[in-house]
């Protein structure tokens, strides 16, 4: 296999659509970099890889709530990445975080501060060595609020208007910022809900929608892992307030 | 939550325990009693139907290293056949031994020893599995080898799931120079030479015969034998690019989105199908010829959920052996009664075996012959007549196929049942383990 001497960060790796990533990069001969927090899963799913792919996998512990750790983290990886790509994600439960605060904190640190500060961190070292691509994996439920999720929904919109900023910020420098949403996928996050077939992805369908917005087709900017999403988040986004309120979504 | 295998016969009601990790297995071991471990769900008939409780494993899926200075590859056991071909083919790594579906996880294909075309020549898988794990029904997990707890090695290779959770395996890949199989094909007009043919391609690493399970008379037995190595770069380079060398696998092209209304497969259009592919085998006999893996290893895969074939009401696999002395009378008797019934499908495969590895294993030196019969009232005793047949020339059904063979002739087949039953005791696999299979055989 031809490798491309190219390296990739992946936050989140632990996650399928994180792993199913990581593999489809791999494959591409990409050295992959996988960071989560717990070691042994990580070290999983770096073993998986590696076998499937004959890659280099390097393993990487990271707390996304531990911004503390951040520039250590960065300063110890074997090399400074050419892409970075988050997909960290925490549904959590919304009727728990309307009424416990440590819940719905936890929800929103984890879809919004943690990766946009770390990503912050990354697109500092990606404008002074003028190069690099991000890649944000946020939401549709950011697209506009909800009752069934909205604190998740919240988070993602915070981290999609942070993305936008950097984007902005970053175009001068030379490094690109892809914002990734992939509307429902079935994964871990998702079993046991009933999830429509056709708005659906698989993660690996994902993991492709990713690997080409960020390394093939690069002037795309924000995608919708599956094009139907982009109409019906155009409709869902321009119902009027007084209607939209009233409405079961 | 309602279970079925392949054959969508038996349907049963079984509780689920998704399972991701080794852990989540051992958790789910500790509290039920009557569990069995399931893969991919592709054995035909309620081998992976747990009694009481049924453990999805695919999630259990993860590779875990390859060196390719002694060849061995270790996964975990829900990894998918499909998923190592797709990983290791374009590396010029083949696995040991594959079965007629690249859509089984490597627990299955050591629970079931499964056997390929190169059976005579190389065994089935269980030959080349150099140990693995297993979770006993305590929740210990042992590591089985030839060395280290033999006699459980023996008895989980072919074991069925009955002697605990397998969650790891270590075995050894091949080299290949290409991704391209050179098959020739050879006409037997008749059950005779078709023998004949599979006993004279004994040297070859791979072969296998379609026979045509309704030619009555002269033609009774009636086969194309397919007979393939592993091509060698040269020959390949000959007539395709480098980059071919190693295809991907090809997509299924056809698919069944609904089951076929059960008139549709009768007497006359097998019988005009049998003819036209017989016909058509003839035409390409003699020259050799370069087939892609993945037709090759696993034509019906091209046919996505072919299952549906068979109608709502399911199908059932009869896969037999018999041993060498005697073949061609005992075979001849079998077809003779399947021809006659018109029961026959045109899925049926003669293929020679070798011995087989673990003490439940199906295969032994001789010859097995495997249809599909779609599930009617009058198919049950006619198949009842026919393992007599297989019982009194020594021979036994395929565990992994059965959804109905009687409590007799399992025992009559398996002469090693009393070892794995001791064993199965002695390590509390009895008291923890069962499946739909392992209660209707008493196993």
């Amino acid at each position: 296999m031809n490798r491309t001497g190219k390296s990739v960060l992946l936050v989140g790796a632990t996650s399928d659509i994180g792993r199913a990533t990581a593999l489809t990069y791999a494959t591409a001969g990409w050295d992959v970099q996988l960071a989560g927090r717990s070691l042994e899963s990580v070290q999983r799913e770096a073993d998986d890889i590696g076998t499937r792919s004959g890659a280099n996998v390097s393993v990487h512990c990271l707390d996304i709530l531990d911004s503390d750790r951040f520039s250590d983290f960065v300063r110890g990886l074997p090399v400074l990445p050419d892409t970075v790509v988050c997909v960290v994600g925490e549904l959590g439960e919304q009727d728990r975080a309307e009424k416990e605060l440590d819940h719905a904190s936890m929800v929103m640190r984890t879809n919004f501060e943690g990766p946009a500060l770390f990503l912050g961190l990354i697109a500092d070292r990606f404008a002074a060595r003028g190069s690099g691509t991000i890649v944000g994996v946020s939401s549709v439920a950011g697209d506009r609020g909800r009752a069934s999720n909205y604190v998740y929904g919240a988070a993602k919109a915070g981290f999609t208007a942070f993305l936008s900023g950097l984007r902005n910020r970053l175009a001068k420098a030379g490094a690109r910022v892809v914002t990734v949403k992939p509307g429902f996928v079935r994964t871990r996050m998702t079993a046991g809900m009933k999830l429509p077939g056709l708005l659906t992805a698989e993660p690996r369908e994902v993991a492709g929608a990713i690997f080409a917005a960020a390394e093939e087709k690069t002037s795309r900017d924000v995608i919708y892992v599956r094009s139907i999403w982009w109409p019906l988040m155009t409709v869902i986004r321009s119902i009027p307030e007084p209607v939209f309120k009233r409405l079961k979504l | 939550m309602i279970l079925e295998g392949w054959g969508r016969y038996p349907r049963l009601v079984s509780e689920v325990f998704d399972c991701r990790t080794s852990a989540d297995a051992a958790e789910a071991v500790a509290k039920r009693h009557g569990v069995i471990a399931r893969g991919n769900g592709r054995s035909y008939g309620d081998a992976a139907l747990g009694d009481v409780a049924t453990l999805i494993c695919r999630g259990i899926g993860r590779m875990k290293r390859f060196d390719p200075q002694t060849l061995l590859l270790t996964v975990e056991a829900g990894v998918m056949l499909s998923d190592i071909l797709d990983a290791f083919i374009p590396r010029g790594y083949f696995p040991p031994v594959v079965p007629g579906t690249k859509f089984v996880t490597v627990g299955g294909m050591i629970a079931s020893d499964v056997h390929g075309k190169n059976h005579h020549r190389d065994g089935g898988f269980g030959a080349h599995v150099a140990s693995f794990k297993l979770i006993m029904g305590d929740g210990e997990v042992l590591n089985c080898s030839r060395n280290e707890n033999v006699d459980l090695f023996f008895a989980t290779i072919g074991g069925m799931g009955l002697t605990g959770v397998i969650t790891e395996a270590s075995f050894y890949m091949k080299p290949i120079e290409t991704g391209w199989i050179n098959q020739k094909t050879i006409v037997a007009d008749d059950l005779e030479e078709a023998l004949a043919a599979l006993q004279a391609a004994d040297e070859s690493s791979y072969s296998v015969a379609w026979i045509d399970c309704l030619a009555r008379g002269a033609s009774l037995g009636r086969s194309l034998i397919f007979v393939g190595e592993h091509a060698k770069r040269e020959q390949v380079v000959a007539h395709k690019a480098e980059r071919e060398l190693f295809p991907s696998p090809t997509r299924p092209r056809l698919s069944l989105p609904m089951d076929l209304p059960a008139w549709a497969l009768n007497r006359t259009s097998v019988s005009a199908f049998n003819g036209a592919y017989f016909r058509a085998g003839v035409r390409k006999s003699g020259a050799p010829s370069l087939v892609h893996w993945n037709p090759y290893f696993f034509p019906l895969d091209g046919i996505h959920q072919w299952n549906r074939l068979y109608g709502r009401s399911g199908f059932l696999q009869h896969q037999c052996v018999v041993p060498d002395t005697n073949a061609l009378a005992v075979l001849g008797e079998i077809l003779q009664r399947f021809a006659a019934s018109g029961k026959g499908s045109f899925l049926a495969v003669l293929k020679k075996l070798g011995p087989g590895t673990g003490l439940l294993s199906f295969p032994m030196a001789g010859y097995t012959l495997a249809l599909d019969l779609p599930v009617t009232e009058d198919v049950f005793p006619l198949l009842e007549e026919i393992d007599k047949v297989v019982v009194d020339a020594g021979g036994r059904l395929y565990l992994a196929k059965d959804a109905r063979q009687s409590r007799l002739t399992f025992e009559a087949g398996y002469p090693q049942l009393a070892a794995f039953r001791d064993i199965r005791r002695a390590t509390g696999g009895d008291a923890h383990f069962a499946s739909r299979l392992a209660t209707r055989l008493g196993i």
